[in-house]
């Protein structure tokens, strides 16, 4: 006999209650419905006129596992015992009410309640629930254990009949992601996963190679994801070949995952016949052995900083914060998986670079995340949307909701960040996640010893994830939706929670010798790498698994989330264990770390894949590309015309990549672990932008960091090595603005790039990687840890969509007090404003010619020698304790920096242009106002420290060009000498918080 | 002569360290204890003079914010915790601690369990910002009442409602409401949002057991330890009133320095 179901469904108090109205009508207070008028606000963005009315519960089905009698089963557990269970479990004693029927035939028999629709959700059998572990953890605090939890989310919709058509439209794009979820309309009989995975059926498998063609060969890598080329497959097959046999199947996944663009970035490291061609058709050719090596780690080289503790070996860089610590740093992306299911997507981003820390050295404590997205535009029509793709304001909300839900359950403050908006983003959203953590410097180093044991710590292990490393190689398609949904994760963020409190407690006590995470690639990646020098041995039917049915394959490379890889000294394991037991966490031993040199890997006793650990590390051909990069013909700048000033700074305010990211920033905890001293939100009314956050990472010290970026996509189509230049000087000028070192700044590459398999596009990269690697010279700014994300590209109707070249540059400096640290809104009238740099012709890839018209022009530079001094003299002005206020000049130039100023600090400002220094002599005041010129600052000095700001910079670049005044107005005094922009603070402040105030809450006033 | 403080952690917990640190701070001795040292057995909550049960998302709270945690205190503990609040030992949940409180029956009144409930702010949105409280109670061992204090708040199911009239009327006649939102201006009534943050029936920041020594809020006392933690410390800076000698100095200190004050005089006293 079969267990039967038991379906508990809770719902609103005080819905239809009453049933006053009758049929089709709803009455539920809208405060008592907070989930139904956001559904709504979603629904409305679809650009429906008219938006059912929405009501939502949460069903609970619960049956007994295994045994089909007995006190502890649902057959046992009578609906009065049900009742005690979700009273103390499953629903809110005030405001909500429950209803218990049975499931049969799939069919429950809840109330209608008048609805004229209803909409149940399931997840897919498989993917992760976390409501699940939760209610299994209070039954069995309430001593039932053997129960199996399935849930759901179940919409009735009042007001509106909907047709088929709408149904469909409502279940893909609102209610559900089909990737994931499953959508059952009224009546349809439910079938709510509890049986998955399957039988386990163990089959050795190996894969011939011998004698196939070159079309056999790359017929076996596409149709098993595997993403390798005909080079690699040719290499894999002749290796085999002389070993006289075929690869086994988990051989050939091994070194498809080891060798993924994803884990050993070929590109970067391969030969680059690499091309320059002048406007005037003149060449400059170049082999470029090792991009990464000859550029950017070539530079961290020669800095050789002496607070650079560890830098690209490990999971993250690491740089000094004191005598004792260090303060690690990684920024991870997480693109194709947020592309198909944003929510789950960035979710596991940001849990995957938590685990990047949680890697490093013996484990750093995270104490900061960041993040930064690249969306579509927001206003895009639904029917101009490319098929495949999701809106990008679905994109987006699953986004911030993903990294909110994640990192706000981690215990992270997530503080800081950026948002940017092109077309070109709407197949291949870019969503890039950091993640800061502290470190003991004595911890920074580890070691694997043949004869430690492996042990797998963490979350289960299930079909989740399967080929993510090799699926975020290749481009995506308007199938990917389809075929890649097995590559999507869905994370948890407790388990790894859990995660990081034991295996920090681990660390202290020294119970074991090395840590990795599990990322792209799973075990396979992971215990390739940390046995690379040793070699290793796993059993692996002894990975815990989520359910049955894994082939040994799909236990090696799932990238089910939340599980960290150990090397435990045997002495030590039982303490392991022990420690992880206490806290619930699940800690098994797969395997050991032996003398081998070689990845033997076994199943139920049987071997099913023996590999030498050289030929997976080092036995991967070479990439060769062709590289090319046709430099653009100048063009003049095309000015706007009949614009007012005024109306192209309200413009620039509120467009989507300067407007305010409040509605996202108030979403994240920002303030958690109690570290934080400087916010992203500044001034009086916590509504100015600040330019970098800042956290003191220890309670026994003063000492601080401070985390800043830079990126600007919209440069990179006109000069990618500008590019660079632009986003290392603005993830710099960030920190100083907030009063931090620029003598002690680390900076991380993130490369996100469209398909390097074009030469022109690969060209592009060559010149960013060049001027990253000029940049971090110039200023001495070392690049400790980096990322790419290479063919971003999206194949829509036959045509090929890339990427802009993105570039992010993250940027971490280290005070030893926070007391120095300044913020960005101005303090009082009667101060004397100075601008710092040279304002030049810069207008090329600005904000003022995307928003409000204008072509041409020059992408801005960097004087590097002046920059740096800049930089420098500014600090100690800082240091000195004059500097009242400073922010830096970016996205829509002094304009805009003078304008968040003011509406931040409610002070009135004036300006006077005729004071700009310009080495150019610039005559116009647009130009003046609206430039991007790099290494500026406006900052507010008390009127009497001015000659001595003035004496500190000689010759370099400072002027005063206004002051703080005590109005409510700023006012911009142009080249002719009469006002050409008078506006109130208000109306600049509603500009540039319209996007937000519409994404955010809508919050009824009673 | 020492203050022994609890500061209880489960899965999920994330407000322990600073937690830990405010106590500290405040001359008492704290120690982060996993919940299943007690149900185990391994500890005794006796051995300590203050329960503190920090913020964070216990085992995730994906069943309503603090369900779970509060499921297992009762199951396991509920004798030694009402032992442990009619010894008179204080005991403070913040945020999703007083979350646990509410859930576990300890505020408002013992056994009170479905009387009052914290759920879903009226934004729909987690609201991480700075907002000010106002102390509203004449019966507390460690406030003032009129005291105006800032700090920030981070939760997204934080508005407090009731399950009646007559349960509100209770609240307020035992002088059971220990802070309400307020804002700059220091508003008599509800300031709205976002000062409220969540829409709470009658601005209710935070609620206390009727002889005060269970306080239960959604703000976060631990995150405003020093001036430096103020978002406008930069501001008042640059206008001379930021000390270097910063610790202490926040207004969340006050409740962490109190409560140990109050456990001395009580270990005095007997």
């Amino acid at each position: 006999m079969v267990a039967p179901i038991w379906s508990i469904e809770v719902f609103p108090r005080g819905w239809n209650e009453s049933n006053q109205q009758g049929p089709g009508v709803v009455e539920l207070a809208p405060e008592d419905n907070p989930r139904g008028r956001a559904l709504q606000e979603e629904i409305r963005s679809l650009g429906w006129d008219s938006v059912p009315e929405i009501v939502v519960s949460d069903i609970y089905f619960i049956q007994s596992e295994g045994a089909d009698s007995g006190a502890n089963s649902p057959l046992g557990l009578d609906p009065e015992k049900l009742k005690e269970v979700v009273e103390a479990l499953l629903s809110d004693p005030v405001t909500q009410g429950f209803s218990i029927e049975q499931l049969e035939g799939g069919e429950d028999t809840h109330s209608w309640r008048e609805a004229l629709h209803r909409a149940t959700v399931l997840k897919r059998a498989g993917v992760m629930d976390p409501s699940e572990a939760s209610a299994l953890h209070g039954l069995a605090d309430l001593g039932l254990t053997g129960f199996a939890v399935r849930t759901a989310t179940r919409f009735y919709f009042y007001n509106k009949e909907l047709n088929a058509g709408q149904q469909e439209i409502l279940a893909s794009k609102v209610l559900s992601n089909p990737v994931i979820e499953e959508v059952f309309w009224d009546r349809s009989p439910i079938q709510p996963p509890f049986q998955i995975g399957g039988e386990s059926q163990f089959q050795k498998n190996s894969i011939s190679l011998e004698g196939l063609d070159d079309d056999e060969l790359m017929k076996i890598s596409q149709e098993g994801q595997l993403s390798l080329d005909l080079n690699e497959m040719r290499t894999i097959q002749a290796h085999y070949s002389k070993l006289g046999r075929p690869p086994s199947d988990i051989e050939l996944e091994t070194l498809a995952q080891t060798w993924s663009e994803h884990c050993c970035h070929k590109t970067f490291t391969g030969v680059i016949d690499y091309r320059r061609v002048e406007p005037d058709g003149t060449e400059t050719k170049e082999v470029i052995d090792n991009l990464l090596k000859q550029t950017i780690k070539k530079a961290t080289d020669e800095i050789d900083a002496p607070w650079c503790l560890s830098v690209f070996v490990d999971n993250a860089g690491v740089v000094a914060l004191d005598e004792e610590y260090g303060v690690s740093f990684k920024v991870e992306t997480h693109n194709h998986p947020s592309a198909i299911e944003p929510y789950g997507g960035a979710g596991t981003g940001i849990g995957g670079v938590i685990r990047d820390t949680l890697g490093t050295g013996l484990g750093a404590r995270p104490i900061i995340n960041t993040d930064v997205f690249c969306f579509g535009p927001l206003d895009l029509e639904y029917q101009d949307l490319p098929q495949g793709t999701l809106h990008p304001l679905r994109v987006m909300r699953g986004v911030v909701g993903g990294v909110r839900d994640y990192g706000n359950r981690m215990g992270i403050p997530t503080a800081n960040g950026a948002v940017y908006f092109d077309e070109r983003y709407i197949g291949n959203p870019l969503v890039f996640c950091g993640s800061v953590g502290l470190i003991p410097r004595s911890q920074v180093d580890k070691e694997v010893r043949p004869g430690d044991l492996i042990y797998a710590m963490g979350g289960r292990t299930g079909r989740d994830g399967i080929h993510g490393a090799t699926f975020s190689s290749v481009e995506l398609t308007e199938e990917s939706e389809v075929v890649s949904s097995g590559a999507v994760q869905i994370g948890n963020a407790i388990t790894e929670k859990k995660v990081l409190d034991v295996l920090l407690e681990a660390r202290d006590r020294g119970l074991y010798r090395a840590i990795t995470d599990c990322g792209a690639g799973g075990f396979s990646s992971a215990v390739g790498e940390m046995g690379e020098q040793t070699g290793a041995k796993v059993d692996l039917e002894k990975a815990p698994l989520k359910y049955d049915g894994l082939t040994y394959t799909e236990i090696w490379i799932s990238e089910a989330q939340e599980r960290m890889v150990f090397a435990v000294p045997p002495e030590n394991a039982q303490a392991l264990e022990e420690l992880a037991a206490s806290e619930e966490v699940e800690c098994v031993c797969i395997g050991e770390f032996t003398d081998s040199g070689r990845l033997e890997l076994f199943y139920r006793g049987e071997s099913v894949g023996d590999l030498s650990m050289e030929f997976l590390h080092d036995g991967n051909p070479r990439f060769e590309r062709e590289a090319v990069y046709q430099v653009p013909a100048h063009q003049e700048e095309q000015f706007p015309t009949e614009t007012s000033a005024g109306q192209a700074l309200h413009r620039i305010l509120s467009s989507p990549n300067v407007a305010s990211k409040e509605w996202i920033i108030r979403q994240y905890d920002h303030e958690v672990q109690g570290l934080s001293v400087v916010k992203a939100m500044q001034g009086p009314r916590r509504d100015g932008p600040g330019d970098a956050c800042a956290f003191t990472p220890r309670f026994e010290s003063d000492a601080t960091v401070v985390v800043g970026c830079g990126m600007n996509p919209c440069y990179g189509d006109l000069d990618p090595y500008r590019m660079a230049l632009s986003a290392i000087d603005e993830a710099i000028r960030n920190i100083v603005a907030t009063g931090g070192d620029p003598d002690r700044v680390a900076i991380l590459d993130n490369f996100a790039w469209g398909n390097t398999r074009r030469p022109q596009i690969l060209g592009q990269l060559v010149e960013a990687a060049k001027g990253c690697a000029d940049g971090a010279l110039g200023f001495g700014t070392p690049f400790i840890s980096g990322k790419d994300s290479l063919n971003n590209e999206f194949q829509v109707g036959g045509k090929a969509i890339n990427i802009p070249p993105s570039l992010l540059i993250s940027s971490l400096s280290v005070v030893d007090s926070a007391h120095q640290l300044i913020s960005m809104d101005l303090k009082a009238s009667g101060n004397a404003l100075l601008l710092i740099g040279d304002t030049k012709l810069e207008l090329g890839g600005s904000h003022y010619f995307r928003t409000v018209g204008g072509e041409g022009g020059i992408v801005p530079d960097v004087d590097l020698v002046k920059a740096k001094e800049i930089f420098q003299k500014l600090y100690s002005l800082v240091e000195e304790g004059w500097v009242l206020s400073a922010h830096d000049l970016s996205e829509g130039g002094l304009a805009v920096a003078a304008a968040e100023m003011a509406f931040a600090g409610e002070i009135g400002a004036k300006l006077e242009l005729q004071k700009v220094l310009s080495s150019e002599d610039l005559q116009r005041d647009d130009a003046l106002l609206f430039s991007e010129s790099n290494s500026r600052f406006l900052i507010e000095v008390s009127q009497d420290r001015v000659d001595d700001c003035l004496k500190r910079f000689g010759s370099l670049p400072i002027a005063q060009v206004g002051q703080t005044v005590d109005s409510d107005k700023l006012e911009i005094v142009g080249l002719s000498g009469e006002s050409i922009l008078e506006e109130s603070l208000a109306s600049l402040r509603d500009s540039w918080q319209r996007l937000s105030k519409e994404m955010g809450p809508q919050v009824e006033v009673s | 002569m020492s203050v022994r403080v609890l500061v209880l952690r489960s899965a999920g917990t994330n407000n322990d360290f600073e937690t830990v640190q405010a106590f500290e701070l405040a001359g008492a001795q704290a120690e982060r204890l996993h919940v299943q040292a007690l149900t185990e057995g391994k500890r005794r909550l006796s051995e300590f003079q203050i329960l503190a049960i920090p913020g964070g998302f216990s085992y995730g709270d994906d069943l309503g914010a603090g369900t779970v945690l509060a499921n297992q205190l009762r199951a396991n503990l509920r004798e030694d915790l009402e032992t442990f609040v009619q010894e008179g030992n204080q005991v403070i949940g913040i945020c999703n601690g007083f979350q646990i409180l509410v859930r576990l029956g300890l505020l408002p009144v013992p056994g009170g369990d479905k009387a009052v409930s914290l759920v879903e702010n009226v934004s729909g949105h987690f609201e991480s910002r700075w907002i000010r409280l106002r102390v509203d109670t004449d019966s507390s061992p460690i406030l003032k009442k009129g005291e105006v204090l800032e700090m920030p708040v981070a939760h997204k199911e934080g508005r407090l409602v009731v399950a009646s009239d007559e349960i509100f009327d209770e609240l307020i006649k035992n002088d059971q409401v220990a802070f309400r939102y307020t804002d700059a201006e220091g508003t008599e009534g509800d300031p709205g949002y976002p000062a409220n943050p969540n829409g709470s029936i009658s601005s209710i920041a935070g609620i206390q057991s009727p002889c005060g020594k269970v306080l239960g809020m959604m703000p976060h006392p631990e995150r405003h330890l020093r001036s430096l933690h103020h978002p406008e410390w930069t501001r008042r800076k640059a206008l001379g009133t930021v000390s270097n000698d910063d610790w202490k100095q926040g207004d969340g200190f006050v409740i962490f320095k109190r409560m140990v004050e109050k456990a001395l005089e009580l270990q005095g006293a007997t």
